[in-house]
């Protein structure tokens, strides 16, 4: 159920608005899947768990099947009649290396749809697909097609009874459209040789596809600033080499030259690729397109899924803009792009944001230098902001309650509301939360301080696991001064901490607060020790 | 210690992805056909006889073309359905009838199909009509064939090579 009440403060009889919706509980699908994750967090670390990078482990897999590829096109005889021994001689090349090519190849295709397939599950359980995310969604959705159609057709080039076996296959099964004026299959009857031309065909299947799909792969990440085509180094590696040593350990062996005067009878098939075949003769060819076209239908379908309202998007007030550009940089969906600035003066520029674009996550709010509340002016207006949850209105009601407070301790915590869903109930608590943690302008640390914190809390998703991407990496950067705008570091370290939590992280959350209460009264106790 | 049990989680996990890998991409072995049996492809692309014969054009009709058009025959371009029937031992597997492919029907008519059948000796007979105003069938063929396990017979049909072909 989705909690739009406005957040009650504990100890405090002024009541404090949140934004204006938050999101709802995670559906329960969802949150297993984040226990999920949770588990591989506590294998890998939060920042290099594979199933927080599946998009860019792809791309790995990806670049590994084109390294892998082209050297293995190097040794192709590109002949229908000289393709299968120039495969098969692999397996006599010295130190096991054309082996490893091979089997490399083989199950980097093999790791890529299931790292799809994977990735797909992740971004549908956690609901993303819907508003700035639609188009993202839409163009990934005929990739699943171009990969299969690229890896089926690795098949044939081998020529072997597998490749053939699976090339007769495919030319019946597209025989059932009715599109087709001739027989395809027509090309692989018993006596007929295979022609080089239509060997060329495959050849062209198989290297054209990928490259419509690099470019397919550029659509789909082009809404997504800083894209991550390459994931974290020891995930990286640990993947390669278990890839490596599973070709040496499993070698990928052809089944025979291919025969067309005979059917194969027994074949090792790649079940992660090659299923459809076995759903073709199982079933026939037209059921199979029609499971097929459904399929593809209801991966296109979420999108238009009715879903939450979209949130209003960020402003931009041009007489606060310096036009620094720091919003553009840290716009996890380049929402925003610098115009020249309608004042006119020469090389000043404007942030502009495209509302399409924009998740309303408020990043950019966060990284708007004017919106540090130690301006003086009475109304703080910054540079860009969040129409539901205005930098102003989080100055004003942070003042308000800290003063309502009845003390002795108080204790502010700024957080993310995707994460921890539940509110922080304790009277010496003060509990923001943000759309995301990444809106938060690092200032609110030190301003909080100022005016009788005792210590501020800031909390956001788990490292790799933010609904906005960027927004944890940046508040991370921001506090730690590696990205403006930056938390000063004259700001006492003792007194302000981070924790980043997901759903079902409450326990940790609570730990977090408990240790910074610990560590107040110590710092007072001492404090206080020194002045008698 | 901890960093110990991440080691382990680490090659665990990567160790199961690489089982799931491997063992999938081999296994179960799948029978495409199983061990004693052959396989018998009928096909063809053939065009069908015409539906209309060739007749001369006449003066009149001559008259109206522009002397750089004018022919002696006009030709319907509509083509006859092709039939083919195939007895194995006697028993008929197959009895199709391909219409013609284009919008017009000017095209060829063309059949797959595939039978099993078990290894061993056949009396196969096959019967082939491409025009559907004939009585008769154009072609047939009746013949014993021995089928090793596995092999594949294409019936196919070509005018070049007499008619009905067995290979």
């Amino acid at each position: 159920m989705r909690n739009a009440s406005p957040m009650s403060l504990p100890g405090s009889a002024l009541p404090v608005q949140g934004p204006a919706t938050t999101p709802p509980p995670l559906p329960r699908l969802a949150s297993a899947y984040r226990t999920l994750e949770h588990g591989l967090d506590m294998a890998f670390g939060a920042a290099a768990n594979p199933l927080k990078h599946l998009g860019a482990l792809g791309f790995m897999l990806l670049w590994l099947l084109v390294a892998s590829g082209s050297i293995l096109f190097i040794v192709l005889d590109t002949s229908a009649a000289g393709a299968y021994q120039s495969i098969a001689a692999l397996a006599d090349v010295p130190w096991m290396l054309g082996t490893a090519l091979r089997g490399v190849h083989r199950y980097a295709a093999d790791a890529f749809v299931v790292v799809m397939g994977m990735h797909i599950l992740r971004e549908w359980l956690l609901g993303r697909y819907r508003h700035w995310r639609r188009a993202i969604w839409w163009t990934g959705v005929p990739l699943v097609g171009l990969a299969f159609v690229s890896a089926v057709g690795g098949f044939w080039l081998n020529w072997d009874r597998l490749g053939q076996y699976s090339v007769v296959a495919t030319a019946d099964w597209l025989d059932a459209l009715p599109i087709l004026g001739a027989s395809l299959a027509r090309n692989f009857l018993g006596d007929v040789s295979l022609s080089d031309r239509l060997f060329t065909l495959f050849i062209f299947i198989h290297i054209g596809m990928p490259l419509l799909m690099v470019f397919g792969l550029w659509f789909h990440i082009q809404r997504i600033a800083l894209a991550k085509v390459f994931p974290p180094r020891p995930l990286a590696w640990g993947t390669f080499l278990t890839l490596l040593l599973l070709a040496l350990l499993l070698p990928v062996h052809s089944q025979g030259p291919a025969d067309l005067r005979s059917q194969p009878t027994a074949l090792a098939l790649d079940w992660w690729l090659l299923f459809i075949h076995p759903l073709v003769d199982a079933t026939s060819p037209t059921t199979v397109w029609v499971l097929l076209g459904l399929a593809f239908a209801l991966l296109a379908l979420p999108p238009l899924w009715p879903g939450r309202a979209r949130e209003a998007v960020a402003v931009v007030y041009p007489e606060h803009c310096s036009g620094c550009s720091r919003c553009f940089d840290d716009c996890p969906y380049s929402a925003i792009t610098m115009v020249p600035h309608p004042n006119a003066k020469p090389g000043m520029r404007l942030a502009q944001v495209n509302s399409d674009l924009c998740a309303s996550c408020g990043i950019c709010a966060g990284s708007c230098p004017s919106s540090t509340p130690f301006r003086s002016a009475e109304q703080l207006v910054t540079g860009i902001d969040m129409p539901q949850w205005p930098v102003n209105d989080l100055r004003t009601q942070l003042i308000q309650s800290l003063h309502a407070m009845p003390g002795p301790e108080r204790f502010v915590v700024f957080g993310c509301a995707q994460g921890i869903h539940s509110q922080l109930q304790a009277p010496d608590v003060l509990h923001f939360k943000l759309v995301c943690a990444g809106a938060l302008p690092p200032s609110f640390v030190e301003y909080a301080l100022r005016h009788g914190a005792d210590g501020v809390l800031i909390n956001g998703c788990r490292e790799g696991g933010c609904e906005y991407r960027l927004g944890q990496r940046w508040t991370a950067q921001r506090l730690t001064g590696e990205r403006e705008p930056h938390l000063r570091r004259s700001v006492p370290q003792d007194r302000w901490q981070v924790a980043w939590t997901d759903s079902g992280d409450e326990h940790r959350l609570a730990a977090a607060l408990d240790d910074m209460r610990q560590r107040s009264r110590t710092a007072t106790q001492s404090v206080s020790e020194e002045s008698h | 210690m901890k960093r110990a049990l991440n080691w382990t989680g680490q090659a665990l996990l990567y160790g199961g992805f690489a089982v799931a890998l491997g063992v999938f991409s081999r296994w179960p072995v799948y029978h495409p056909l199983p061990e004693d049996m052959a396989q018998i492809k009928v096909s063809f692309i053939h065009h069908g006889a015409r539906v209309a014969e060739c007749r001369p054009y006449t003066a009149e009709e001559q008259a109206k073309m522009p002397p750089n058009m004018r022919k002696a025959e006009k030709c319907e371009r509509e083509r006859s359905p092709v039939s083919i029937e195939v007895d194995i031992d006697g028993k008929t597997v197959l009895a199709h009838t391909s219409p013609p492919s284009g919008l017009s029907r000017d095209g060829a008519s063309t059949l797959y199909q595939r039978l099993n059948v078990s290894a061993g000796q056949h009396q196969i007979a096959v019967r082939f009509k491409d025009n559907q105003k004939s009585e008769q069938f154009t072609s047939q063929i009746d013949e014993t064939v021995t089928l090793k396990p596995a092999q594949v017979l294409v019936i196919d049909y070509s005018t070049d090579k007499g008619g009905i072909v067995l290979q």
